[in-house]
């Protein structure tokens, strides 16, 4: 395809057509991108051009509908970025971080960001700034695990390649351990749309805690939509501790990929907690590519009303000797709808590969509806995978026994919920996160104080 | 303290419970014996309020309130506690705040302030004594991975801090070994007083050895047939639920 198919778009009146305009208007914003980046993403508007918007007819999108978002129109970021106190983003901070990057609308801001002192070597701060500095780790990583313009990437990360603006980067070099969280904040506002584009590079025998907030502000101007890519690479023997959690506003729209590749004897603990959004999707692919690699990928969701959550895993034993442990556990009440579609891949060759993945959902309402499609593929024959999935509702014995302890049937549903819950919150490493997420779940389940009382 | 008149139960559509009278006065221990299937079980669930079974007629009073018409909760909080024959796990919910938290719910019911931290470990500490509980089971959660000894145990623990003023012990002992068995009967002759009642269910008389009853009754086929002291406990044990269960076919009225 030529430059010149990109420049005019033949999508007049289609639903991808502003997406294109975008893509061309950013295009006169950036003029000195590296080829490689400049070309990265011209392959990505092609392949978006070309793919369009995936339809429940599509395998990977057969339970979810992204209607609204294809008919929703939403406008980029102005180029100053939005006037915000400190005070709009304090619900989300949290004390003791090495540094926090905060984007509102996929822009930097420095006024609500902070970078503190980093032992020699590390790189925090803009993904923008390091592809204009041309850094080694970027140019070797940036889109080399999910370059947006393969067969198997998806419309939303072909978007993201083409249009995100900015985006946190971390380059840890060898053998460097950060301690502290890096608090990497995004703001969406309003009725826009936003890309931020992260890319975390581990070096050997490094390690490091980066907790990923996405949160919403001002809803008044209409539902925002979030496409974030996070790209992770794992050195060898490096460890990270990761959390993402998704909390914007209701009706907010939120499709995210997760992309990790792990190197030799690397240790990665995801733990992704989805709460809010109308439609809120996560696409996570772990590629175990060393002999060693420990991969431990857990999820949490709690939607109710018309939410939709959608978790797709896939996780690729390349090498051998690897471990990967996924728990993913949804609640779902009112109209609300899962879907959790895991796919353990065991490459030829993975022997002495250990893997587990299993999906509860509680079900709170008899309108709420939970898809789970655990899957295995297996090409070696020496190894050990389950897989399990369940649907179910609260437990009618263990109600009855707390309230004939004495506690109200609101508050002994929502103990057992909140316990239901709380075996993934217990594993969040980070302990302000985690005492927020409780915070959360107190608020939003009915009875909540005795629940507080009695975890 | 406790009436039950002509209280007839359902579950699932089928009548359990024929019409069952008893009458437990303040500070007395009853027993209920039966053979299996007689409606022991499912007299003690009817009096907690489980869900499953419907009162189709009669009327249990609780100090002269209706007993039927309140929720599980409220039952609880008025002073009803009934020991499970199967404790429930409750994965994720530890043992000791959960208790905290019913102990409240009782108080303030009661109308008085919540018990705070510190002594409601001093009162848990001294509850734990009476039935040798181990410490290291107040923290995990509810009876999870607890032996069935420790189950039982703790029913009787947590029976302890809530200070019930009618307790139903439904099949205590069973699945206990000997020195379980002592333990636990121990633990609940403890807690016997002038104003409290109790109404132990069991298949088996060995219980009202340690436990001893002032009334002993034997339901069958969801009906009181006879009741008596302890001594009528002794007479089962020795001749078995077969005699009475003929006695009691015969004296079903003609066209039953």
């Amino acid at each position: 395809m030529s430059a010149m198919l990109i420049e005019r778009p033949t999508a007049a009146g289609s639903p991808i057509e502003p997406y294109l305009d975008e893509f061309a208007r950013l295009r006169g914003e950036r003029p000195a991108e590296p080829t490689r980046v400049a070309e990265m993403r011209r392959r990505a508007i092609e392949r978006f051009t070309a793919v369009g918007f995936p339809t429940l007819k599509e395998e990977e999108w057969r339970f979810t509908n992204i209607a609204p978002i294809v008919r929703a129109s939403f406008h980029p970021a102005s180029s100053e970025v939005a006037e915000f106190g400190i005070e709009a983003i304090a619900p989300w901070m949290f004390d003791g971080t090495a540094a926090r990057l905060t984007f509102v609308d996929g822009r930097f801001a420095p006024a609500l960001s902070f970078v503190g002192d980093l032992p020699h070597g590390v790189f925090v701060g803009r993904l923008a700034e390091a592809i204009e500095a041309q850094r080694e780790e970027v140019s070797q990583h940036l889109g080399a695990h999910r370059p947006g313009d393969r067969a198997d990437s998806h419309a939303f990360v072909a978007l993201n390649t083409a249009l995100f603006k900015d985006g946190a980067c971390l380059l840890l070099p060898r053998g460097v351990r950060i301690e502290a969280p890096i608090h990497l904040l995004f703001v969406a506002t309003g009725g826009t749309m936003s890309f931020p584009r992260n890319l975390l590079v581990l070096g050997e025998d490094s390690e490091a805690t980066v907790v990923e907030t996405y949160a919403g502000i001002n809803g008044s101007g209409g539902p925002a939509l979030t496409v974030p890519v996070t790209e992770i690479v794992a050195q060898a023997n490096s460890s990270l501790r990761h959390v993402k959690l998704q909390r914007e506003e209701r009706e907010a729209f939120h499709v995210a990929a997760f992309e990790l590749r792990q190197e030799r004897s690397s240790r990665v603990a995801s733990h992704s907690i989805s709460l809010g959004g109308g439609i809120v999707r996560n696409d996570i692919h772990a590629v175990l590519a060393g002999e060693g690699a420990d991969c431990t990928l857990n999820g949490l969701y709690l939607v109710e009303g018309r939410q939709v959550v959608d978790n797709h895993m896939k996780v690729e034993h390349v090498a051998a000797h690897c471990d990967s442990h996924e728990l993913y556990k949804g609640v779902l009440d009112g109209k609300a709808r899962a879907v959790f579609n895991g796919l353990i891949h065991v490459h030829p060759g993975a022997q002495k590969t250990d893997a587990k993945q299993s999906n509860r959902n509680l079900l709170l309402s008899s309108e709420a509806i939970a898809n789970s499609n655990p899957q295995l593929e297996i090409y070696a024959d020496d190894v050990k995978c389950t897989h399990g999935s369940t649907v179910g509702q609260l437990d009618e014995d263990a109600i009855f026994y707390l309230r004939s302890r004495g506690i109200g049937i609101e508050a002994a549903q929502s103990l057992l919920t909140y316990a239901f819950a709380s075996e993934l919150v217990e594993r969040i490493p980070v302990e302000p996160v985690r005492r927020a997420l409780e915070e959360f779940l107190f608020a939003r389940l009915p009875g909540g104080e005795v629940v507080r009382q009695a975890v | 303290m406790i009436q039950i008149k002509n209280l007839h139960a359902n579950v699932g559509g089928v009548e359990i419970l024929h019409g069952v009278d008893l009458e437990i006065s303040a500070g007395e221990v009853h027993a209920i014996m039966g053979p299996n299937g007689s409606g022991k079980s499912t007299l003690a669930r009817v009096l907690a309020g489980h869900g499953a079974y419907d009162v189709t007629e009669g009327q249990v009073l609780l100090d002269g309130a209706d007993l039927l018409d309140m929720a599980p909760e409220i039952r609880a909080r008025e002073g009803v506690f009934m020991a499970f024959q199967y404790p429930v796990e409750i994965p994720g919910v530890s043992n000791t705040y959960f208790l905290k938290a019913a102990l409240n719910a009782v108080r303030k019911h009661r109308g008085q302030k919540e018990i705070d931290a510190v002594d409601f470990l001093k009162l848990v500490r001294e509850k734990m004594k009476l039935v040798q509980m181990d410490e290291g089971l107040l923290h995990r959660p509810v009876n999870e991975g607890f032996s069935g000894g420790e189950k039982k145990r703790n029913e009787i623990f947590h029976m302890a801090v809530l200070e019930p003023r009618f307790a139903v012990l439904d099949e205590t002992d069973s699945g206990l070994d000997i020195d379980a068995l002592r333990i636990v009967s121990a633990g609940v002759n403890l807690l016997r007083n002038a104003e409290r009642s109790f109404l132990v269910i069991t298949h088996y008389q060995r219980l009202l050895d340690y436990i001893v009853p002032d009334r002993v009754h034997v339901l069958v086929d969801g009906r009181i047939v006879r009741s008596g002291g302890k001594e009528l406990a002794l007479e089962l044990e020795a001749k078995g639920y077969g005699w009475i269960e003929q006695e009691a076919a015969l004296a079903q009225p003609v066209g039953v």
